[in-house]
């Protein structure tokens, strides 16, 4: 499903002389790594002309550890599962969610301020656990909320520039 | 999986010819780099300078690639694009790869410590 916020209506009698920004993307998608890459690939094209190409990289690689967090954990890598990803602009940044109906997130994953002492350290050559850390690193407002099997991830990307009018 | 691999100057020049580095192809990246470095050469040269997007599993593969060559060979790293950069930064794996910005200077390092 997508839905575009910033489409005007069609039939109104206000001709739209330059083309509004998008504020809204959402869209629900098979638990599989080329399905994540695909919504990556559009969420990042629909907000592409309201991000630094710093802004752009982070959101990408913030949400390429959500998703595939979800792929890999939450569904256990069985393909079977939809996740939905929300994205909307608005003054103070980009605000984020998504849900799946995989399993729950252990808590270690959101403890506020996760345990620095469990940051995989370079010198041993680790081979994963970063996601969580470059998550927490990279957002802001970070909360979690289960309810009736249902996981709701949310959290603000910091964007620099205000969205055009 | 498109990757490829170039003996020169004593180096084996491995070009990962993908936009993307990530959860999708990592399991199969590592099993190429497999193949690839099947050829014996001490110096093992990455070149992502095609890859414009790179996520902690493609971090994880490249960290397993090293490990699999190490100790008797090295992994270093060509050419990472600025979202590639990012990731090695963020996580502090910058500093255990040699870094370097393209093949020709990799390659004028290598000289360099043969002599």
């Amino acid at each position: 499903m997508l839905a575009d916020g910033s489409q005007p209506l069609r039939g109104g009698a206000e001709p739209s002389p330059a083309r509004p920004e998008a504020k809204i993307f959402h869209h629900s998608f098979a638990a599989t790594p080329f399905a994540v890459r695909t919504a990556l690939r559009t969420a990042l094209a629909r907000f592409l002309r309201q991000l630094s190409p710093d802004e752009a990289g982070t959101l990408e690689l913030v949400l390429a550890e959500v998703l595939n967090n979800i792929v890999e954990h939450g569904y256990s890598e069985t393909e079977h599962g939809t996740i939905t990803l929300s994205l909307v602009r608005d003054h103070r940044g980009l605000s984020c969610s998504i849900s799946d109906d995989g399993v729950e997130l252990p808590p270690a994953c959101l403890a506020r301020s996760i345990d620095k002492t469990q940051r995989p350290e370079p010198q041993a050559l680790p081979e994963g656990g970063f996601g969580w850390f470059l998550i927490h690193d990279l957002v802001e407002d970070l909360g979690y909320h289960r309810a009736n099997g249902r996981n709701l991830l949310a959290f603000r990307m910091p964007v620099a520039c205000p969205p055009v009018a | 999986m498109n990757l490829y691999a170039e003996a020169r100057a004593g180096a084996l020049i491995v070009t990962v010819d993908e936009e993307r580095l990530d959860a999708a192809i990592a399991i199969r990246f590592k099993d190429r780099m497999r193949e690839v470095t099947m050829q014996p050469s001490q110096r093992v040269l990455l070149d992502l300078s095609r890859v414009g997007f790179l996520d902690s599993s493609g971090l994880g593969a490249v960290v397993a690639v090293m490990k699999s060559l190490s100790p008797e060979r090295s992994l270093e790293l060509v050419g990472l694009t600025p979202n590639v950069e990012r990731v090695f930064r963020l996580t502090r794996m910058d500093s255990v790869f040699t870094l370097h910005p393209d093949v020709d200077a990799a390659l004028r390092k290598g000289m360099r410590h043969a002599g």
